[in-house]
């Protein structure tokens, strides 16, 4: 499918799923698919650059949290600031750091890329719990309007839709990614940089790419947060929830396309969100933690690799 | 014939270790020349200081006329430096057509002169299988293939680059006597199609075979360079490779 038939197909399709929400008219159903979608956009920016290009980041909530923090800046300082340029700082802002991450480490290989990473996310969290401004660890309270604007409705609505969107955006980039130069040179990198060099893969600077639009993507995922949950602390800005199932749903679903953190994070998204109503709500990690196990042994190429064994 | 490669006084170190010392080598424009030497002589590293995957501490690299110093290895593959790795290294994940496809998208497209777009990629990955026999396995991946099938790989991936020189590291290694003769008219083909050849090689036959002037590296130095079958009756040459 061409580019032009899929952006408009994924549209219809997030519309479908606006319009359902609207007709079940339950809120939890849109506080539940918020998580759903944004774990969609979450496990898809970590692909572009952990499943395309083989480079592990752990360092996914320094880059969610960074989007989430522009916007309690924002909301102090413009509140009057619509909520989609909210998202592009956000974004802007995350794609810098990563971008500027990827020039400090992308000289490392492998786990120690992943620790440095991990130690990004520290980082991060340090300065922004010490950072009085944004609430430093007492946190901030973002109030959300009452009706959504342009919709009518509920807030929550407006907030869903607004992931929607985001997630349409972000496919849309991925699957090109994968299908143009950019994606088979991202596949040579993963496999062999040092063949990948020699066939004529400018390395370093498609690693930059890849960093920044995989950062950009995730701090635009962490922008609409402030409103969703009210009140913004580190503690859950910065939560291992984000990572562990940023890493796990791509994984769950297949990482080779773009089609595997949709699959994962619905798959997975849908189960925490079921488990978290009818036992508990601390058993989300849980779930990850296992299927990630089960499938890593069982599946490697996920979801989606178990249906593409053409080979 | 002009010269294509030319490396004056190259020297390159591993800390105390002097792997490289003073190497000066021309290559002629559409010549097929030998590099041999002892293992650990410095083959593999004037290769990769050739080809920018190290860069050398002293002494030039020029081809075509221009100084590659500080360039990277994509670059100067850009400029028309192909090589194949010793073991081979092909893309695990993509297809046979599509490890093909890499060179191709960001070399030849990489050069001013015309980019090929989708059919015209095709057409040209199935060429390029066609001519090293690997045709009907263009939608396989690598570890569906032997041996000498990957080394094949090897070299059309290197070929792909539309390169003006090629550097084969050895490329038979631990192949048959009949799958060197076939890799031996696979470089002489693509010789007379005016690509310029430097073989490394350890296999005598192959390289008296293929070159028509051999050089030889000894510790790092470069102690013979002229006809073949001069050199390997060189007092020296033998003295490195069979003792006093």
């Amino acid at each position: 499918m061409r580019i032009v038939p899929f952006t408009l197909s994924l549209l219809l399709a997030a519309a479908a799923v606006f319009a359902f929400g609207r007709w079940l008219g339950n809120s939890y159903a849109f506080f539940a698919g918020y998580v759903v979608v944004q774990y969609i956009v979450l496990g898809t920016a970590w692909n572009i650059l952990g499943g395309y290009t083989g480079y592990v980041n752990f360092g996914i909530t320094a880059f969610f949290a960074i989007g989430a923090y522009s916007t309690v800046v924002l909301h102090k300082l413009i509140p009057a600031l619509p909520l989609p340029a909210m998202i592009v700082v956000g974004g802007v802002m995350a794609g810098i750091v990563g971008l500027g991450t990827g020039y400090l480490t992308l000289r490392l290989r492998g786990v120690f890329f992943s620790i440095a990473t991990l130690a990004l996310a520290v980082v991060v969290q340090t300065l922004i719990t010490n950072w009085d401004f944004v609430g430093g660890a007492r946190g901030a309270y973002v109030l959300r309007p009452r009706i959504a604007p342009l919709i009518g409705g509920e807030y929550m609505q407006y907030l869903f839709l607004i992931m929607l969107g985001l997630c349409v955006i972000v496919l849309v980039t991925a699957r090109t990614i994968q299908r143009s130069a950019l994606g088979f040179g991202f596949a040579a990198i993963r496999d062999d940089e040092a063949a990948a060099e020699a066939s004529g893969v400018p390395t370093l600077r498609l690693k930059l790419i890849a960093t920044t639009l995989s950062g950009a993507f995730m701090g635009m995922a962490g922008a609409p947060l402030p409103y969703y949950v009210t009140y913004l602390d580190p503690a859950s800005g910065f939560s291992l929830n984000y990572a562990v199932n940023a890493i796990a749903m791509p994984l769950i679903g297949g990482t080779g396309s773009w089609l595997g953190p949709v699959v994962g994070a619905v798959v997975v998204g849908g189960l925490q969100e079921y488990l978290r109503v009818t036992i508990s709500s601390a058993v989300n990690v849980l779930v990850a933690g296992v299927l990630m196990v089960v499938f890593v042994i069982v599946a490697p190429q996920g979801i989606v690799g178990l249906f593409q064994r053409k080979r | 014939m002009s010269v294509l490669l030319q490396v004056t006084d190259l020297g390159k170190r591993f800390g105390g270790f002097v792997a490289l010392e003073a190497i000066h080598l021309d290559v002629m424009q559409g010549e097929r020349l030998g590099l041999i030497g002892p293992n650990g002589s410095g083959k593999s590293t004037l290769v990769n200081c050739i080809c920018g995957t190290l860069q050398n501490e002293t002494g030039t690299v020029r081809f075509g006329g221009a100084v590659l110093d500080g360039l990277t290895a994509h670059q100067r593959t850009r400029r028309g430096l192909a090589r194949s790795f010793q073991l081979p290294r092909p893309f695990a994940s993509l297809s046979l057509a599509e490890n093909l496809r890499i060179p191709i998208l960001y070399t030849v497209n990489a050069r001013a002169d015309g980019a090929l777009t989708g059919p015209a990629i095709d057409a040209r990955c199935r060429d390029l299988l066609g001519q090293v026999g690997l045709a009907e396995k263009s939608d396989r991946l690598p570890r569906d293939l032997t041996q000498i099938e990957m080394r094949k790989l090897e070299l059309a991936r290197a070929m792909a680059a539309q390169p003006k020189l090629l550097i084969a590291d050895e490329a038979m290694a631990g192949l048959s006597h009949t799958e060197v003769d076939e890799i031996i008219a696979l470089l002489i083909r693509l010789n007379a199609q005016g690509v310029t050849v430097i073989m490394i090689e350890h296999i005598m036959r192959a390289v008296m075979e293929f070159s028509q002037r051999l050089a030889v590296l000894v510790a790092g130095r470069k102690i013979a360079d002229g006809d073949p079958k001069d050199v390997v009756r060189d007092p020296e040459v033998v003295r490195a490779y069979l003792g006093e």
